[in-house]
């Protein structure tokens, strides 16, 4: 079994949470879903994961708990025991995260959601990143407005900001990234299967450090039956990430 | 004992000029349309909207009734973004107060609480401090010496929040699986009024679900407001989930500047009965 992108993909998503234990896995968006719930039916079991509403529920759709958005805010972030994967409209080297506004946040060009959660997100429990589409357009040298605070900022911040922020990584359709580098810029952990340094560089803005960088993991025959049997029977992965 | 009951139209005529008005729900989630759309045929304008922003803020960008929106986001749920408010943000009309979603239910919790302010870990590094320069930071007293953002209480002159039932005198009650902010933004407010999909007995509220779902107490609302589907097009399970289809239909107009002038005659320019015939009609030809 041959395995496409976008498996490959969800691999590298469920491999996020690898180690987490009994946390809450936020996984925002489809593909992210798809590697929490692989990673909690394979090896990290005791995953917490919501509906998406009020709910938390077990990968059979069972109610165990109720989670809702006061409940989140007030409680589930600011203690911390959560780990969220977050879209990006915008990322730069040291891992601010835009999904407010392009442009100038006075005035700007584009509107998109405002800076949701992804403040108190970075400054209170890990945070990784889902972009569907890894372009010179999302990895930009500075983003236009601060959602998400990446290591610079978080630094420039003070101690309070730093102490628990943990931007863990960044999976694209082309690689598995992190900012484990002296000044926390950010590297290549993996490229995915037929993907070039050649293709990643092209497609971002600043420079990325590729000299550790594996190659993404094949997914198991038995998680590529759980994708494509159980969790994502209709192939919706391929619509966000095409072979 | 006080019958609270009242009309929308007469909750949107206690907004003044350049108040300050919360609005409940979240998204596109029991949201208080009604009360919206009530608003809208008011005069009333430079308000400073508060919101958890869906479709409520659209409306009132679209009709020009804002002066400065405070938020976290402004998102239609199943479509990402309210076209009214990215319009209003991209030409420069109205002003933002721009929080993460936590900093925004602190800033009411301060209010509720009488505070100042609430200390929050969530903003510190982010954009809010730099587009927020009236935002400050306090230093905990204790050892640990942590500096962290001191959320300014959002005092709200007038709360709109729409819940499932309430009685006449203003306990009230959600039966969903979220109560959102709702009563975080009537304790943040000196007016409050919530509409419901029906009003009844008190003894049917604890008839109707568990004491936990008695949202509001009668101390904390000044007019009820019967509204039912005073939430279309947004949720208000279990009495109705989202009109989808009618809010691709929103969405879709509100995109594009020449339909738009069709959508307001059609939906916003009669009273809330004209609406609610109109939108049975148009699910009617859609079907």
């Amino acid at each position: 079994m041959n395995a496409t992108r976008a498996e490959i993909a969800v691999v590298a998503v469920a491999e996020l949470f690898r180690g987490d234990g009994e946390i809450v896995a936020s996984p925002m968006g489809l593909i992210p879903q798809l590697g929490a719930k692989l990673a909690r039916l394979t090896f990290e079991p005791d995953l917490l994961m919501s509906d998406g509403e009020a709910y938390l529920v077990t990968p059979d759709g069972e109610i165990e708990g109720w989670q809702p958005f006061r409940k989140m805010l007030d409680t589930i972030v600011p203690h911390g025991r959560r780990h969220v994967v977050m879209g990006a409209n915008q990322i730069d080297r040291y891992g601010n995260q835009n999904i407010s506004a392009i442009g100038d946040h006075a005035r700007p060009k584009k509107q998109l959601l405002g800076v949701r959660g992804a403040p108190g997100n970075t400054v209170n429990h890990r945070t990784s990143y889902w972009v569907p589409k890894h372009s010179t357009r999302v990895f930009v040298d500075t983003v236009d407005v601060v959602s998400g605070v990446g290591y610079d900022n978080a630094a420039k911040a003070g101690p309070s900001a730093e102490k628990y922020h943990d931007v863990h990584r960044v999976v694209t359709n082309l690689g598995v990234f992190d900012f484990a580098t002296p000044d926390h810029s950010m590297r290549a952990v993996s490229l995915h299967p037929g993907v070039t340094r050649e293709e990643v560089a092209a497609a971002t803005t600043f420079e990325i450090d590729f000299a550790d960088a594996g190659t993404s993991r094949e997914p198991t025959d038995d998680e590529l039956r759980l994708i494509r049997d159980v969790l994502d029977p209709k192939s919706f992965r391929d619509k966000e990430v095409p072979a | 004992m006080a019958d609270k009951r009242m009309t929308a139209d007469e909750v949107a005529a206690e907004l003044e000029d350049g108040m300050t008005v919360g609005i409940g729900g979240w998204g596109s989630r029991r949201k208080p349309m009604a009360l919206v759309r009530a608003i809208l045929r008011t005069p009333v304008r430079d308000l400073t909207v508060v919101s958890y922003g869906g479709p409520d803020v659209g409306l009132l960008c679209a009709a020009g009734k804002v002066k400065r929106v405070v938020f976290g986001f402004v998102t239609l749920d199943s479509i990402p973004f309210d076209p009214w408010f990215g319009r209003a943000r991209e030409t420069g009309s109205i002003a933002v107060t721009e929080y993460d979603e936590g900093m925004f239910g602190a800033a009411l919790s301060a209010a509720a609480q009488r505070l100042p302010f609430l200390p929050l870990r969530a903003g510190l590094g982010s954009e809010v401090m730099r587009a927020n320069p009236d935002l400050r930071t306090v230093r905990s007293p204790y050892s640990d010496g942590e500096e962290l953002v001191a959320v300014p209480a959002q005092h709200l002159d007038v709360a709109l929040v729409h819940l499932n039932r309430a009685d006449a005198r203003g306990n009230a009650q959600y039966l969903g699986p979220d109560p959102y902010f709702d009563d975080l933004f009537c304790l943040a407010a000196a007016k409050r009024f919530v509409s419901v999909e029906k009003v009844v007995e008190t003894p049917d509220l604890m008839a109707g679900g568990p004491v936990q779902s008695l949202l509001l107490n009668r101390g904390s609302v000044d007019g009820v407001v019967e509204a039912p589907r005073g939430a279309h097009f947004t949720t208000a399970v279990p009495d109705y989930g989202r009109d989808e289809r009618f809010q691709r239909h929103y969405a879709s107009c509100a995109k594009d500047l020449d339909a738009w002038p069709g959508f307001v005659d059609r939906f916003l320019s009669g009273d809330e009965r004209a609406y609610l015939s109109e939108v049975d009609k148009f699910e009617a030809e859609a079907a």
